[in-house]
């Protein structure tokens, strides 16, 4: 027999009592793993999101235009612009150190023309491309353009042209197939027609010619800020604009929940500790007369005081494995509802940071009832004698 | 270990008591009869004195109490409630620091011992037997009787064996795996008696042990205690009950903190 071996008994025959304890310490440490996990797994679900998004940098011409626009930049109007981005423009783009962060380049060419009578927006782009980089963008009905003599149309533009998958439309004497019909986004991409850049350059006899070229980079590799000096190295008469506002302001939403998370977290440890301490003072003072008789047969102070330490050690390292597995089943459960997307985010770290947290809380807060149990007189516990 | 720790409290209090080897016939005659000295002297109390405070009084427990008892003896001691019976036994058991006087045990002036000496003095010394049993209600009788061993280094199959040698000894071998709450009266303080046997001490203490038991079973107890004193164990036990006068070798009787008198020698109407 040693110390644990009274520790561990007391825990398994008091069984109500430590299970309260650990039930205090589960709870705790369960709602700590479940809301670190929440939260890593709404941040990894956000930062995809955001690399989905893309486009968080626009290249352009360093113009200053007005008349029609699109994304920012005047179309059709007058330009006093010195330089004219060009498709050549787009391998310096992609040599920049930090290409690897790049996860999509589109090259679009806009211009307005007249179709039956109507001013419409014609985009010409790399279809794969602009619709790996705009995902929000969905064919309702139909496809993507496949060649240069086909094209999409946005909501609006098909309304106000009565377009239907399978007609034909003749732009500039070049006739396009619809293919399909953007659902309506509710954004100016309503009012496009899509079709092959190079067909666009065409039409609007500017070859090689870009209106602007959207970059989609990756978060977290290189910060976006370096990522538009290269890019702006590398194309010095280009305008290089980082999506700052939108980036900025989804992180900052994700930082918010995370503080929120964290100040969460702290009162819920704080919570955690008084539940251990009063339950653990509880039983000190519970077994006063039982302290007594290990201090009358000769245990020491320090021997009390461990024998206290070491059930509370036992108790919290089952409470934090309990607790680590409680709280991943809780993030298993609440995050489909809270973000439909997002994968669970399995941290190894969390594990161990979860039981070393329930061990280290359940020490602190039995510290002062193991030293007071230490410190009983043995004569007041043994009121026999 | 175990005997360094006893070995290590005498020392520090009686370095002069060490036997040296090489001594001459005087030396040795010298050192026996200081060895009968201590033996005739196990514990020495003198002068003893404690107060407490009581309800705006103080209350004086023990008023400078002498006393002696031999090696092996088995004294009982006799008085009435609040005479300082049971604060003789805690001064004794150096669970409660006297006022004033001292005593020693064996040699070893208990309240000059260092820090937690008195606890390892306590383990290594006494074994203590309640009235009330005290067994730890969620240990079995094994375990109850092993508890002064656990914060002993001692390989866990030694303490396993001595521990069913003691309970064997108060005839409980077959309850070993019982919880105190499965047990008779008797046999919890058998277990008890047990586990004040265990660490093999020199002095037992007990304290009213046969106070919760009815008479048949106060026999059996009281024969337990009988066959310890045989073996040369030294006892000192408090009671209440005069049945159980004859199995003492001495008794004396306190009143009011002080030694009243030592039967056979007191007055018939000394209180008990």
């Amino acid at each position: 027999m040693r110390l644990r071996t009274i520790a561990f008994s007391n825990l398994w025959r008091r069984k109500a009592r430590a299970a309260f304890l650990v039930a205090g310490i589960l709870i705790g440490v369960g709602t700590v793993v479940a809301l670190l996990s929440l939260t890593e797994s709404m941040t990894g679900q956000a930062k995809t999101t955001m690399q989905a998004f893309g486009a968080n940098i626009l290249v352009s011409p360093d113009s200053k235009d007005v008349g029609l626009s699109y994304g920012g930049m005047t179309i059709g109007g007058l330009s006093v612009s010195d330089h004219v981005l060009r498709e050549d423009d787009l391998a310096r783009l992609e040599s920049i150190p930090a290409r690897s962060v790049l996860s999509s380049v589109a090259p679009e060419l806009v211009g307005a023309v007249t179709v039956e009578g109507q001013r419409v927006l014609l985009m010409g782009a790399r279809p794969a491309a602009e619709f790996k980089l705009k995902s929000w963008w969905s064919v309702d009905a139909g496809r993507a353009p496949a060649n240069d003599h086909e094209l999409v149309a946005g909501a609006a533009a098909a309304k106000a042209l009565h377009l239907q998958m399978g007609d034909y439309v003749t732009i500039g004497g070049r006739r396009f197939t619809v293919t399909g019909l953007l659902r309506e986004t509710g954004a100016q991409d309503d009012q496009l027609l899509i079709a092959d850049l190079g067909a666009v350059q065409n039409v609007l006899k500017k070859p090689g010619q870009l209106t602007l070229i959207q970059v989609a980079a990756k978060y977290g590799a290189t910060p976006v800020d370096e990522v538009v000096r290269q890019l702006h190295a590398a194309l010095p008469q280009a305008k290089v604009t980082a999506m700052q506002e939108v980036v900025k302001s989804r992180l900052h939403a994700v930082d918010q929940f995370k503080g929120f998370s964290y100040a969460i977290v702290g009162v819920v440890v704080a919570i955690e500790a008084l539940v251990v301490f009063i339950t653990m003072m509880g039983s000190v003072n519970e077994r006063t007369h039982e302290i007594g008789v290990f201090r009358a047969i000769g245990f020491r102070r320090v021997h009390i005081t461990r024998l206290i330490l070491i059930e509370a050690a036992a108790a919290s390292l089952l409470a934090g494995v309990l607790g680590y597995v409680a709280g991943m089943a809780v993030t298993y459960v609440v995050l489909p509802a809270v973000a439909k997307e997002a994968q669970v985010a399995w941290m190894p770290l969390l594990a161990f940071a979860a039981i070393a947290l329930a061990v280290v809380t359940g020490g602190l807060a039995s510290l002062y009832p193991a030293l007071h149990a230490g410190k009983m007189d043995p004569t007041e516990a043994l009121r026999a004698l | 270990m175990i005997t360094s720790v006893s070995d290590d409290l005498q020392t520090a209090t009686t370095p002069e008591d060490v036997a040296l080897p090489g001594v001459h016939l005087g030396d040795a005659l010298a050192l026996q009869a200081v060895t009968d000295q201590r033996a005739a002297r196990f514990i020495d109390v003198r002068g003893l004195e404690k107060t407490f405070s009581g309800d705006g009084a103080p209350v004086y427990a023990l008023r400078g109490l002498d006393l002696t008892v031999a090696e092996g003896s088995f004294l009982g001691v006799m008085g009435q409630s609040g005479s300082g019976k049971s604060t003789l036994l805690s001064i004794l058991g150096g669970l409660s620091h006297p006022d004033a006087g001292s005593i020693s045990v064996d040699g070893i002036d208990l309240y000059k011992l260092p820090g937690e000496r008195l606890a390892d003095f306590r383990r290594e010394y006494l074994g203590f037997v309640f009235q009330s049993f005290n067994l730890v209600p969620y240990l079995t009788a094994l375990e109850n009787v092993t508890l002064p061993l656990a914060v002993k280094k001692m390989p866990g199959a030694e303490k396993r064996r001595r521990a069913l040698d003691v309970l064997d000894h108060v005839g409980l071998a077959d309850r070993a795996g019982h919880l105190p709450g499965k047990l008779s009266g008797g046999e919890q303080e058998r277990v008890a008696i047990a586990r004040a046997l265990v660490n093999e001490p020199p002095l037992i203490l007990a304290d009213e042990p046969t106070g919760a038991l009815d008479s048949e079973t106060t026999v059996e107890i009281m024969d337990v205690f009988a066959g310890l004193h045989r073996e040369g164990i030294t006892i000192v036990m408090v009671t209440h009950n005069p049945e159980i006068q004859p199995y003492f070798d001495r008794t004396i009787v306190l009143r009011d903190g002080r030694l009243d008198c030592e039967l056979p020698a007191c007055a018939a109407e000394t209180p008990l």
